[in-house]
């Protein structure tokens, strides 16, 4: 069970499908205009996503590899299908608001990606649990991304308005409100130094600009190369002290050797000595 | 920074052109219109620029500040982006959304990418484009100076519904209207100080408004009192000399600042005649600011010794 946990906060936290994956940006950006919504998306997407995963995980032994991808598609179309004759069903309201984009689910890339890269290597229970994970993740990031929107742009929380009209920043209920939004959380992530594909494990420069000559005007790149090049000369001298300890070590313990190999032969000498008849 | 000796390439030019410089004359090129506004829509006006100006460089000091970088008010750029914008309000807009204008106009779109050089559009445009479609309401409220009516239309609105205007009032400037577009001859008197200065060149805005008026002669009415009408009303003037000249967001090449200018003419035409909304002129500017580097890239010069059949044309 200690798997299953460990792959929801991976879901949610570590390898959160938006705010570090990067996927599914084009229903994030056009389904948040609420938090409703967003809340409505990312729960219909988890839904999908949990029995895609049980699905191809117990299936993956029997669907052959070069026929994988249509043969998700055909299990995620499916399971798309029953989320949204259901929605239609029994929430028709959010199944109104969110239109186009629960067919689309089908072709959410976090769906297959998960399929392609977790559920058709691994078991059916850490599989679930996965879908589980990364579809929380989803649904906590479009909610926290369309609370903000809905909040500044429409002055409302989960539908209650709660800011005088004559304040509202309707520009972030539009469009460019989805991606400034989405960009400002994710810097605040960035900031919080989560790992992300913004800032990843790439080497870090010990130079200001990040060493990329490639955007270098000129002007720091002097100090920028001095500072670098003091550095390198302090590494190197330290390394040179290393290596000197190293070597005071290694012939220390070459003393060591050869007094023991010493003792060793005294012994043996002694030993040959004291048993002169098993010679022979 | 330690004492290295620079060293860089040629061209060894030095002279006494600094950004310092180029800003402050832009600040007072803009003097005339300001004072004219002020006068036409009262002292409320003053406040607006002010707040304008005071916001973009108290957000300039605080990110840099927070950010570790060195502090660039002297630098009067974040002088001039709440200047352009304070003259681009309208005199009635409630005073914190000007603040917030000049909140985004600096932090999102000149610091976070980079500050001054490296912004990909004008910010104070993108500021004033980002409040009005926001608070379409308030940003067009305008009040007539005549009539002393509150929410009158601006001409260019007037003519688009087939209305009587006043070209000669329009010049002068007893139009409504945003604080600094109002009066084409104050705007027309900063212009002529920037290019004695050199600050600009005619290339952008005479090209601009060159290819407006053309087409707006043939797509609009074929009457010469129309077609100054469209080019003395909005913003076009002041958005051709002050705005679509800005350093970081037009095209250094002298050929590529035609293209820019015959771009802006012809989408500011298509915005008023056949848009939405009466006014066009900084949608035009921001999205030719996008289509910048595309036009440097065409329009690069031949290097000295490279051009010419000697060397197959290349």
């Amino acid at each position: 069970m200690n798997k299953c946990t460990e792959r929801i906060y991976n879901g949610i936290i570590k390898e959160n499908p938006t705010f570090i994956l990067m996927l599914g940006m084009c229903p994030t950006l056009a389904t948040t205009t609420s938090a409703i919504n967003g809340l409505g998306m990312g729960l219909s997407t988890t839904a999908v996503l949990m029995f895609s995963n049980l699905i191809i995980s117990l299936l993956r032994r029997i669907i052959p590899d070069r026929v994988r991808i249509p043969a998700f598609i055909v299990i995620v179309a499916s399971l798309v299908t029953v989320v949204q004759l259901l929605m239609q069903g029994y929430v028709p309201s959010l199944y109104a608001s969110l239109g186009i984009y629960i067919p689309l689910i089908v072709v959410n890339c976090i769906i297959l990606g998960r399929a392609e890269s977790y559920a058709c290597k691994n078991g059916p229970v850490e599989s679930f649990f996965d879908g589980v994970g990364m579809g929380l993740g989803f649904t906590l990031a479009l909610t926290v991304i369309g609370m903000c929107r809905e909040l500044l742009g429409a002055g409302a929380f989960f539908g209650q308005t709660i800011i005088p009209e004559q304040y509202h920043i309707s520009i972030l209920v539009l469009a460019p409100g989805a991606l400034l939004t989405l960009a400002m959380l994710t810097a605040v992530q960035n900031k919080l130094k989560l790992p992300s594909a913004t800032n990843g494990d790439a080497p870090q420069s010990a130079l200001a600009c990040g060493g990329n000559c490639m955007t270098c005007s000129g002007a720091a790149c002097m100090a920028n190369h001095a500072v670098l090049a003091e550095k390198k000369a302090e590494e190197a001298a330290k390394a040179a002290a290393a290596k000197k300890a190293a070597a005071e070590k290694a012939l220390a313990a070459k003393k060591a050797a050869e007094a023991a190999k010493a003792a060793e032969a005294t012994k043996e000498a002694d030993k040959a000595a004291s048993e002169p008849g098993k010679e022979n | 920074m330690s004492k290295l000796i620079n060293v860089s390439s040629s061209p060894h030019v030095r002279n006494n052109v600094a950004t310092k410089n180029l800003m402050y004359d832009v600040a007072i090129a803009m003097l005339p219109a300001t004072v004219w506004g002020v006068m036409q829509f009262g002292i409320y006006s003053l406040v607006v620029i002010v707040a304008t100006v005071l916001s973009c460089i108290l957000s300039e000091y605080v990110y840099e500040t927070l950010m570790h970088k060195p502090i660039t008010i002297s630098d009067g750029s974040a002088l001039v982006t709440g200047m352009i914008l304070g003259l681009n309000m309208p005199p009635t807009i409630p005073l914190w959304m000007p603040v917030l204008g000049g909140v985004f106009a600096i932090i999102v779109v000149k610091q976070l990418y980079g500050g001054l050089g490296q912004n990909f559009m004008n910010p104070a445009l993108a500021a004033r484009c980002f409040l009005l479609i926001s608070f379409a309401g308030s940003m067009t409220r305008f009040t007539d100076p005549v009539a002393d009516v509150i929410a009158s239309a601006t001409p260019l609105a007037t003519i688009k519904a087939g209305g009587e205007y006043d070209v000669a009032a329009m010049f002068i400037g007893r139009i409504p209207g945003t604080i600094g577009e109002v009066s084409a001859i104050a705007l027309l008197i900063g212009a002529a100080y920037l290019l004695y200065k050199k600050v600009i060149t005619i290339r952008i805005p005479g090209t601009y408004i060159l290819t407006f008026a053309v087409f707006a002669f043939i797509f609009g009415q074929q009457n010469i009192n129309y077609v100054l009408a469209e080019v003395f009303g909005g913003g076009l003037i002041f958005g051709a000399f002050f705005m679509a000249t800005d350093y970081v967001t037009s095209p250094i090449t002298p050929k590529g600042q035609i293209v820019f200018g015959v771009c802006l003419g012809i989408l500011t035409g298509l915005f008023r005649l056949f848009g939405g909304s009466a006014e066009g002129v900084s949608y035009a500017i921001i999205f030719c600011n996008i289509l910048v580097p595309l036009i440097e890239r065409v329009t690069l010069p031949v290097a000295f010794g490279k051009g010419g059949k000697k060397n197959g044309g290349k």
